[in-house]
Formats: C-alpha cells, sequence, structure tokens
C-alpha cells in the first residue's frame, strides 16, 4: 500500500484498484474542531478535483476535494456519529470515503510523505 | 481541502496591532484579520474555550472596539439627537445598550453608553463603546451630528478586556476585592497598582462578567494577573461568536445592519417610553411606525435539527415559498447541536413555527425558538 498527499491537504491511500481519501492531521489542525461531516453517496462518480465532502468546523464550512477521479465505494459512517475522529486521527480512523480508481495515471503528480511534510513545513 | 477564511479581512488596508499583540501570540493564538487588527481567533480551540467560560472565567481582548467619550455644554441633548435610548435619565456609574440610526431608522450600530463618575475619562460627562468594525464610520456620523459645543474624543490609546464567566467575580475580586459590589450594567472607577481601570459589569456571553477599560500601556500587565490566577483562561474571537449566539445576542454587520430596524431586531428595550413619547431622535418615525404596524420581518432564534450547520447567508422557506435569511449560524458548544439566528418574514416568526433551510441544495428542518438559546447568568440585585 502506498499513502500520497496533495497540495489541498488530503491523503490518499492506494490498495489495488481502491483509494482511500481523507485530510491530513495538518488540516485538521488548521480546522479546528470538527462538529459535522457531509460525505457522498455510493455510486458517486467525480473527476479529479470535484466537491466530494464538507467538512463543518466550529467556524466555517470547507470542501474536501475529489483527489483523484473514481467512483465511490464507501463512505466512514463513523463520522456520522462521531465527526470529532477527524480531529483525533485524521489520517487513519478518520477517512472520508473510498474511491474505485479511474486513472491510475493521476497518481503520479502527488506528493509522497516526505515531500507532503516538506511543503507543510515551507507554509 | 479548500482553506476557508476564518474571519473578514477588512477592506484592503493592511492590518493594525492592539497592545496585547505579543502577549497573544506569546500564548499560542492563531491570529487573523478581523476589523482591521491582527486578532486572536483561537488558542487551544473554539470548543474547549467555550466551555471554558461557561464553566470557568475567560480574558476576551476586545482592544478593537471604539471607546469614545463625551463632554461640554448640552451633551445629554446632543446624544438624545443621534441615540434612541434615555440619556437625560442615565444615572453616574450607569451603563444601557443602545445604537446609532440612520434617518431612515436603519441600524448604524450597536453600542454601550455610560456616565462616568469619580472624575473618570478626565471628567466626561458620557463614556461609549461601539463595535471596531464600525468605529470610523460612527465617529464620522456621530461628528456629523454633534453641536459644535460637544467634544467628542476617541481614545486609540485605551485598551479593553472582557472578563467572563461564572467565575469571572471570585477572579476580579482576587486583583480588586471592591469589584465585588457591582451588578449587571454598573460600572465604577478603580484602582490597581496604581493603574485607573473603568469597570462595568456587563459582556456578550450571557454570563456574569466585566469589562475593564485600561489604558494601553497597562493591559499586558492586567492580562498577565488575570491569567495568572487559576479561573482564568485567554479566549479568541471563534469562542466569543459561538458565546454570544448562544446568548442570543446579535452581532453588528451580521445579524444587525443599516437595512433592519430596531423593533424587527427585537431590541426596542433599549428606547425608553419617554423616548418613543417625545421622539426627537434620529430614526423615530420608524420606530413609531413598526411599533404601531408591526415590523416587515423579525430577527429571531432557529432551532435546527440534525447535526448540520446551518450559517449567514443560508434561505428559509416554507415550501416554495422564501420567508428569511440566516444572518449567524454554527455549531453551539453548550446546546450540543446547531443552532441559527435569522430575520423571517413577520407572519412566519411566531416560537414554534416550522421552517425549512436550504444548505447546499439540502432542505432541513428548523424551528422558530426563543432566546436565548442558553439561559443568560447575569448578577442582579437578589
Amino acid at each position: 500500500m502506498s499513502r500520497y498527499f496533495t497540495e489541498e491537504h488530503e491523503w490518499i491511500d492506494v490498495e489495488g484498484e481502491i483509494a482511500t481519501v481523507g485530510i491530513t492531521d495538518y488540516a485538521q489542525e488548521q480546522l479546528g474542531d470538527i462538529v459535522f461531516v457531509e460525505l457522498p453517496a455510493e455510486g458517486t462518480t467525480f473527476d479529479k478535483g470535484d466537491d466530494a465532502a464538507v467538512v463543518e468546523s466550529v467556524k466555517a464550512a470547507s470542501d474536501v476535494y475529489a483527489p483523484i477521479s473514481g467512483e465511490v465505494v464507501e463512505s466512514n459512517g463513523a463520522l456520522e456519529d462521531e465527526p470529532a475522529l477527524v480531529n483525533s486521527d485524521a489520517e487513519e480512523d478518520g477517512w472520508f470515503f473510498k474511491l474505485r480508481i479511474a486513472d491510475t495515471s493521476e497518481l503520479e503528480g502527488l506528493m509522497n510523505e516526505a515531500a507532503y511534510k516538506k511543503f507543510v513545513a515551507s507554509l | 481541502m479548500s482553506g476557508t477564511q476564518d474571519a473578514t479581512h477588512f477592506e484592503d488596508l493592511p492590518l493594525e496591532a492592539l497592545p496585547l499583540d505579543a502577549w497573544h501570540r506569546a500564548r499560542g493564538a492563531r491570529m487573523v484579520g478581523f476589523a482591521g487588527y491582527h486578532m486572536p481567533i483561537q488558542y487551544e480551540g473554539i470548543m474547549a474555550e467555550h466551555s471554558w467560560t461557561r464553566e470557568h472565567a475567560g480574558l476576551f481582548d476586545v482592544s478593537h472596539m471604539g471607546q469614545l467619550t463625551f463632554s461640554g455644554e448640552g451633551v445629554d441633548e446632543a446624544l438624545e439627537t443621534l441615540l434612541p435610548s434615555d440619556i437625560k435619565g442615565l444615572k453616574p456609574f450607569r451603563q444601557r445598550y443602545s445604537m446609532l440610526l440612520d434617518h431612515e431608522g436603519g441600524i448604524l450600530d450597536d453600542l454601550m453608553v455610560s456616565r462616568p463618575g469619580d472624575g473618570a475619562f478626565e471628567g466626561a460627562a458620557i463614556y461609549m463603546v461601539v463595535n471596531g468594525a464600525t468605529k470610523y464610520d460612527d465617529i464620522g456620523w456621530i461628528i456629523e451630528h454633534l453641536p459644535d459645543a460637544v467634544v467628542m474624543n476617541h481614545m486609540a490609546d485605551q485598551a479593553l478586556l472582557a472578563l467572563q464567566g461564572p467565575q469571572a467575580g471570585e477572579a476580579l475580586a482576587a486583583l480588586i476585592p471592591q469589584t465585588a459590589d457591582l451588578l449587571f450594567m454598573q460600572s465604577g472607577l478603580f484602582t490597581w497598582r496604581g493603574v485607573p481601570l473603568w469597570i462595568s459589569r456587563s459582556g456578550y456571553t450571557g454570563e456574569d462578567g466585566f469589562e475593564i477599560s485600561i489604558p494601553a500601556d497597562d493591559a499586558t500587565l492586567l492580562a498577565d494577573a488575570l491569567c495568572a490566577l487559576p479561573q482564568v483562561k485567554p479566549i479568541g474571537l471563534g469562542a466569543r461568536d459561538s458565546l454570544r449566539l448562544e446568548a442570543g445576542l446579535p452581532l453588528y454587520g451580521h445579524d444587525l445592519s443599516p437595512a433592519v430596524s430596531t423593533i424587527g431586531a427585537d431590541l426596542g428595550f433599549a428606547i425608553q417610553k419617554r423616548r418613543r413619547e417625545e421622539g426627537g431622535f434620529i430614526g423615530h418615525a420608524r420606530v413609531m411606525k413598526e411599533l404601531a404596524d408591526g415590523p416587515g420581518s423579525k430577527r429571531v432564534g432557529l432551532k435546527i435539527e440534525g447535526r448540520l450547520p446551518a450559517r449567514e447567508g443560508a434561505t428559509i422557506h416554507i415550501g416554495a415559498t422564501q420567508v428569511g435569511e440566516v444572518t449567524s449560524g454554527g455549531f453551539a458548544p453548550s446546546v450540543g447541536a446547531p443552532i441559527a439566528m435569522g430575520w423571517v418574514s413577520l407572519p412566519h416568526s411566531a416560537e414554534g413555527t416550522a421552517l425549512e433551510i436550504e444548505v447546499r441544495g439540502k432542505r432541513i428542518a428548523a424551528e422558530v425558538a426563543p432566546m436565548p438559546f442558553v439561559p443568560h447568568r447575569y448578577r442582579r440585585k437578589a
């Protein structure tokens, strides 16, 4: 399994044809207390860059983009009952949705963990 | 993920630093632009800060607000032209909520007005605190409508700190024992380590608490002394907003604007009987008309079903008809659910009216609810 990162502070775990998507620890820290997560329905298809989910903090609503194109095969139902899971465990249990990857070449431009760390440090 | 601005930037002017700027940064505050200043939006997190204030005491830096004094011949008469509230009947050491109205009765700002005593503010007759984002417009409006004999002074060298929460009383009394005698909306001149402090028992959270005007140079010393007490932590603008929303208190520029009126805003309590009857203030005609005929729409509280917050700008509907708009909304930590404030046309503004709010193309169920959402706990006479 390999993990990729985007400049929009999302992470993508790729296992075979399935990508699990979440927001990074840096992102949850920036957002503050998360009170609601709106997740896409199973079967929804996204092009890379589409609005895929919305995360609501106490203060504001922020869009989560589809980092790559694909079809939603599962959303993290645990976030409906416990949105704060995104704060406490953004990069594991706080995942948002899983996509069936439409085009693996879209992964090529993404960052690995070391590159993402460097990117965050530069902000 | 998109980066959403925490707070609106004030026009395009460079942001200024408040007297406690370095103090906030040293305590790990996340700073944002608000009302033309760098201000702390949060320290450890909005939820934790909100709860701390409801249970203990929170220290808020509100030095961005405009502190004005008035003196000279005929001050009360002049201010009764500008304000719809009873100024002549305002006793020394008492404070009142009021507002500036335009000629059409629209709200230009809401404010606190008090009559100093004991020679505070160099013997000025009236002390006023206006909103930070509107202070320069207010000053322009006020000067335009003041007679030459009345002098207005903008005290840009005064800081303003708010100490709020059920333990605010015991915390402040630890530094200044005499403040224990103040009741809600009373104020007084106190001295702490040789520094003159004008303190009123009031605030913007629904809790007991104080607002403390202090020379800017001494603000850090007082903030340090307060935060050294076990009851007190610094609290940012984020929690200030969620606290005031739960308390049902309107925020100027959001829930109040020149487009709306005092009566519609449910702030008629700020206009005492004599002023309603006698008039003589800018905007009086609108007030009387709406007292007689009712306003076109009203500011109401909104209880929201489910967990999805409805925020400012969300439209309010009954079936196919839009009947209003949300002007403030978010998750209410002490309620444990989303709440909102909005303006709804009069026929649909009664408590218990079922409404729908549109959020990202979806309708969520809401109901007109009484405010405050969390009971006020002001310290009044027993």
